[in-house]
Formats: C-alpha cells, sequence, structure tokens
C-alpha cells in the first residue's frame, strides 16, 4: 500500500503501540494485562508497520525472524516453570523477590510469574507476526 | 515427586526450543534424537516410580488440587508415556534420512518436538482443561507438519483435518462448561466425585458430547473419515508418529473418562460404545480392501484397529480393560512401524501406490522380513504381540457371552490379512512395472541405517512382547485394576487437600 497518510501515522503509532504493550505486559501483575494481550499490541505496531511501509522492511526493522522470538519466548517461560526446581518446589510454583522491603512496605516485587508473562508475551508477539508477515508476502 | 512428571513433558518443550534455534545446520536432528532419548530415560523413571509406588501425582505451582492444575500417573500414564517415548525416539532417528534441509529448516523438529509434548501432557495431566490445551498443542503442531512442503494435496488433507478437529474441540469446550457449571469442578479425581449428586439426565448428555469430541480425535464410525483423507499425505516420519500416537491420545482420553467419570450409566454410555466399536472395526477394514495405495491401506487400518481398543472399554470387564490396555500398547510399535516400512518401500521402489511398485521382496529381503513382523501381527497372527491383544479380547467377549462380537472381531482380522497379503503381494512379490529392482544397498548406508535401525527395533519389541507376553499381561492387569477401581488415584490426586 502507498498511502503517505498511514506512513506518517505509523510512524508516531508504531512506537506508541510498542511502549503501550511493554505498560500492559507489566500492568497485568495485578490488574488487566498481561504477556498475552502485551504481546498482541505489540504484534500490531510491527503489522502496522508492515502494511505502511512492506514486509520486507518491516523484517528489517525487527532484525530477529520472528519464529525465533517465539521459540526463545518458549525457552524463556518453561525457564521461569523450571527455575522452582531451584527450591525444591514444584514445577511453575511462583519464586518471589521483594526488593527494598522493609516491615511495613513491601518494597517492589518481582517474581518468576514476571518471567514466565515476558516468554508469553515473545511467543504471541513471534507467533502474530509470522502468520501475518508470511500471509502479507503472499498476497 | 512432582518434577517426576513435569520432567517428561519439559524435555520435549527445551528440545524444541534449541532444534528451532539450530535449525539451519545438521545439529538440529541430533538435538531432536538427544531429547528423545532424555525423554526416553525420564520416562522409564517415571514408570519405575509408578511401579513402585502406585498412583503418582503432583500438584503444579504449588496449588493444592482441585483448584491448581494436576499431573498424575497411573500404571496406563506411565506406560503411554514409555511408549510415546519409544516412538519419539525411533522417528526422530528415522527423520535423519527422511527429513531434508528444506523442511528442517521450516522448523520440522521443532514442531515434531512440541507434538511429542503435547502428547505426553495428554496423558500425563489430571485436569480437564489442562486436556483440552494439550489437544490444541497437538493440533496446532500437527497441523504444521501435515503441511510443511506445502503440496497442494497436503493442503487439502490439512483442512479437512483441521475443520473436524476443530468441530471435536468446540464439543469438547462444550462438554468441559456444562460439567463445570454441573460440578464445579474440572479435576478429574474431584470429577468423579463430584458427578455423583449431579442430574444424572444431564450428566449423560455431557457423557455424549465427551464421546462425540474424543471419538473424532480417536477416529471411530462415523467419525473417522478425516484420517485417511490427511494421513497419507505428509512426510513418512510425520505419518508415522501421527498413526501410533495421534488417535491413541483419543481413545486413552476415552478410556480415562468412561472409567473415572462417565461410569454412572454404562448399559446407556457403553452399549453405543459397543456398537461404535464393532461398525469401526468392519468399515474401516472395508475401506482398507478398497484402497490401492499402501499408506492408504495402513490408514483405513487405524481406523480398525481402533475398533478393538474401544471395544475393550465397551466391554468393561476386568479381561477387556486388559485386552484394551495391551491393544493400545501393541498397536502403536506395530503401527508406527508399518508407516516407517512404507517410508523405505517408497525410497526404493519410487512410490507407495500399489500398481506401481514392486519386486521388493526378490531385491530387498530383509525389508520383506521386516515388514511381515508388523504385518502379520496387526492382523493376529501367533506369536506376535497382534495375537495377544486380539485373544484377550475375544476372550473377553466370550465370557460375557457376546458371540456376534467375538464373531466381528475375529472376521474383521480375517480381512486384516486379506488387505496385508494385497500389500505383500503388489509390493512384495510381483516384479516391479517397469523392471526396477530396487535394493536397500541403493541407499546411502548412513541414511540405510537411520531407517532401518528404527524399524528392526520396533519389530524386535513386537516379536518380545509376543514370545514373553506374560510381564506385559500382568501389567496390564494391574493397570486394568486401577481403571476399574479409581480409589488410589482419586485419593492420591487429592490426598494434598488434607
Amino acid at each position: 500500500m502507498n498511502s503517505v497518510i498511514l506512513k506518517a501515522g505509523t510512524r508516531y503509532l508504531a512506537g506508541l503501540l510498542l511502549v503501550f504493550s511493554v505498560y500492559m505486559l507489566l500492568r497485568g501483575h495485578n490488574e488487566p494485562g498481561g504477556g498475552f494481550i502485551g504481546g498482541l499490541i505489540g504484534a500490531t505496531g510491527f503489522v502496522l508497520y508492515a502494511v505502511a511501509v512492506g514486509t520486507a522492511d518491516a523484517r528489517a526493522a525487527l532484525r530477529v525472524e520472528p519464529q525465533s522470538i517465539a521459540m526463545v519466548g518458549l525457552g524463556i517461560a518453561l525457564l521461569a516453570g523450571l527455575l522452582a526446581a531451584l527450591f525444591g518446589q514444584p514445577f511453575f510454583t511462583g519464586q518471589w523477590l521483594f526488593l527494598g522491603a522493609t516491615e511495613t512496605d513491601k518494597g517492589l516485587p518481582l517474581s518468576t510469574v514476571l518471567v514466565f508473562d515476558v516468554g508469553v508475551y515473545l511467543v504471541v508477539f513471534g507467533a502474530i507476526l509470522t502468520l501475518v508477515f508470511a500471509m502479507e508476502e503472499e498476497i | 515427586m512432582s518434577w517426576l512428571l513435569a520432567v517428561p513433558i519439559a524435555i520435549p518443550f527445551a528440545t524444541a526450543v534449541f532444534a528451532f534455534l539450530l535449525r539451519n545446520g545438521a545439529a538440529g536432528r541430533w538435538v531432536s534424537v538427544a531429547g528423545s532419548a532424555a525423554l526416553l530415560a525420564a520416562s522409564a523413571v517415571l514408570m519405575q516410580a509408578v511401579l513402585a509406588e502406585g498412583v503418582v501425582a503432583g500438584q503444579m505451582g504449588s496449588w493444592p488440587a482441585p483448584f491448581g492444575i494436576t499431573l498424575v500417573a497411573d500404571l496406563l500414564s506411565a506406560v503411554m508415556v514409555v511408549i510415546t517415548a519409544i516412538i519419539a525416539l525411533a522417528v526422530s532417528v528415522y527423520a535423519l534420512a527422511d527429513i531434508g534441509p528444506a523442511e528442517e529448516r521450516l522448523g520440522y523438529h521443532a514442531l515434531f518436538q512440541v507434538l511429542i509434548a503435547g502428547v505426553t501432557g495428554a496423558f500425563l495431566t489430571g485436569d480437564l482443561f489442562n486436556l483440552y490445551v494439550w489437544f490444541e498443542v497437538m493440533l496446532i503442531s500437527s497441523f504444521g507438519l501435515l503441511v510443511l512442503g506445502g503440496r497442494a494435496e497436503q493442503i487439502d488433507g490439512g483442512v479437512k483435518y483441521v475443520a473436524l478437529n476443530l468441530v471435536s474441540t468446540i464439543l469438547f469446550l462444550t462438554g468441559i462448561g456444562l460439567l463445570y457449571g454441573m460440578t464445579g469442578t474440572l479435576n478429574m479425581a474431584d470429577l468423579s466425585i463430584a458427578v455423583d449428586g449431579a442430574d444424572q439426565g444431564l450428566l449423560t448428555v455431557v457423557a455424549m458430547l465427551f464421546m462425540i469430541a474424543f471419538g473424532v480425535k480417536a477416529a471411530v464410525f462415523p467419525l473417522f473419515f478425516w484420517l485417511p483423507a490427511a494421513y497419507h499425505t505428509p512426510a513418512f516420519s510425520v505419518s508415522a508418529v501421527f498413526a501410533g500416537l495421534l488417535t491413541k491420545v483419543g481413545v486413552y482420553a476415552l478410556i480415562r473418562m468412561f472409567t473415572l467419570v462417565f461410569d454412572h450409566d454404562t448399559g446407556l454410555t457403553h452399549t453405543i460404545l459397543l456398537w461404535v466399536a464393532c461398525l469401526t472395526m468392519v468399515t474401516g477394514v472395508l475401506g482398507a480392501a478398497a484402497q490401492g495405495d499402501m499408506r492408504r491401506i495402513l490408514s483405513f487400518h487405524i481406523v480398525s484397529q481402533i475398533g478393538y481398543m474401544v471395544l475393550g472399554l465397551a466391554l468393561l470387564t476386568p479381561l477387556a480393560i486388559v485386552g484394551a490396555v495391551f491393544y493400545l500398547v501393541h498397536h502403536i510399535i506395530v503401527k508406527a512401524n508399518l508407516f516407517l516400512i512404507a517410508g523405505v518401500a517408497d525410497r526404493l521402489t519410487g512410490g507407495t501406490a500399489l500398481s506401481r511398485i514392486g519386486g521388493l521382496y526378490a531385491s530387498a529381503p530383509l525389508l520383506a522380513a521386516l515388514f511381515l513382523v508388523p504385518a502379520f501381527s496387526l492382523a493376529g497372527f501367533p506369536p506376535l504381540s497382534g495375537f495377544w491383544a486380539k485373544f484377550l479380547l475375544v476372550k473377553a467377549a466370550l465370557e460375557i457371552e457376546g458371540w456376534v462380537i467375538a464373531a466381528v472381531a475375529l472376521a474383521v482380522g480375517l480381512l486384516t490379512i486379506y488387505s496385508m497379503t494385497k500389500i505383500w503381494a503388489q509390493a512384495f512379490w510381483e516384479p516391479h512395472p517397469e523392471g526396477r529392482e530396487p535394493r536397500l544397498s541403493d541407499l546411502p548406508a548412513g541414511q540405510r541405517w537411520a531407517m532401518l535401525a528404527p524399524i528392526m527395533a520396533l519389530a524386535a519389541l513386537t516379536v518380545f512382547i509376543g514370545l514373553f507376553p506374560e510381564p506385559f499381561v500382568a501389567f496390564a492387569e494391574r493397570a486394568a485394576a486401577q481403571l476399574l477401581d479409581p480409589t488410589d488415584y482419586v485419593e492420591t490426586v487429592l490426598g494434598d487437600r488434607g
């Protein structure tokens, strides 16, 4: 597609969508959101870019093959589950670290649950882009 | 305990990741072989634990049953995981010769390992919704494998395959939703208690939904037509692992649900299963008789053999369940092996259409001998594994004076021999129509052994089970006892609830 308006709009929108997707990923911890929806939104950014300027440029901007991103995501999600083994607990038991916790304040909670969600984000992001790029190139 | 159950699922996933990242070189295929070997080791450890301690259960993420996802292995689950690992190893070695670099670059090994993860997950889960998730994992990866290569007939078979399996998925989900609404739980062990207080009429309706959903997966009459439409199109490694494992997950799910949860009205549900089983056996074998392509004949035989396993479940006597469990194990080995052999025959003679190939007996006698073992076993010749499997089931039918059922089972065995003879006569005995003399030595040595070693190992296993059936029957008896009296299963899963 060759549309100046779309191209100009995409320049802002694609970046916004990517930032928003990370926000959704992190927000999902206690509120609606999470890796799945974050991955979808992130993929939308690149889909928009691919529609505006073509898949070849979108692939170049992504730098890595989307399939590989999805598989690395699968590996990260798996690793999040396997980490429980280090603490002698069942598969996928969440491990928590409260940064700067005091008696009254929980501090910043970090967990393997977040690592798992990052994995999900990458799986969804990579899988959607694999499909969309393939279909865009088919047309 | 719980890691024993999680590792057989985690290994194929990890293997898939590494195999995919290394897909552009030769390393990927060896990662796949190593992963399958590791899976076999892990499943052997699991089997040992189940043999020693009875049912093993683990609560994933430390969420207690029935709230979290429980993985649980009784003897049936354990043996299915072991056999899955055996087939995975055999097929990943075979794939060294069968799968070309083009398919590898598209991610064949990763898809294959994800499929294996889906199969082991389905065998190990104790949660109904989680079972649905594993079915989806299998469906997605198997669709990828089916259309890898992108030939028109592959897409054609793949679309039929996915369309019908989606119908099954929707029915499965509907059933899950209704069951959850009625009982408030999806943990299978918890369900087996909770359904006692439910509306029995509605429960029968739900049971029917599950029967159709799993029936599509298992390819029983009249829901089997997606199978012969799809299984003859992909690479031979792919159709071998499909033929060995995929439909058997459906049979496993039927056996699990209709012994553990839906045993409230066996007069209705298991009578329907009995009819379905007999019709599946007959239509499958008649369909096979009408085909003229090696892989299509073998595909229809899967359908007919599924009938025997469902028959064991339908009769629901201790001996019949023993027969069904024994049949499952025997069938997976034999069927995967026949497809692997068809792959070698294709490589040597240039096709699988029986009218266009031939001459294998004269020029490749080793392959002919290797074909005879699973072919005779499938038809039920003594002293091979199929004989004992059929013997147990026919004996179970006679015990409850089901003369007609026994007669059908025997007649179908006879017809199986008929179509095996057809393959034997046209592919092996008759000379090649173009006068070719296909020899095994035509293949490069590395490829030859990558293909023949798994075939030989599986054939040896068939002969071994046939010659020494006693420990296997004793094992099947223990597995059947667990299925018919699930107290141990239920207590182990829910035990931690306190």
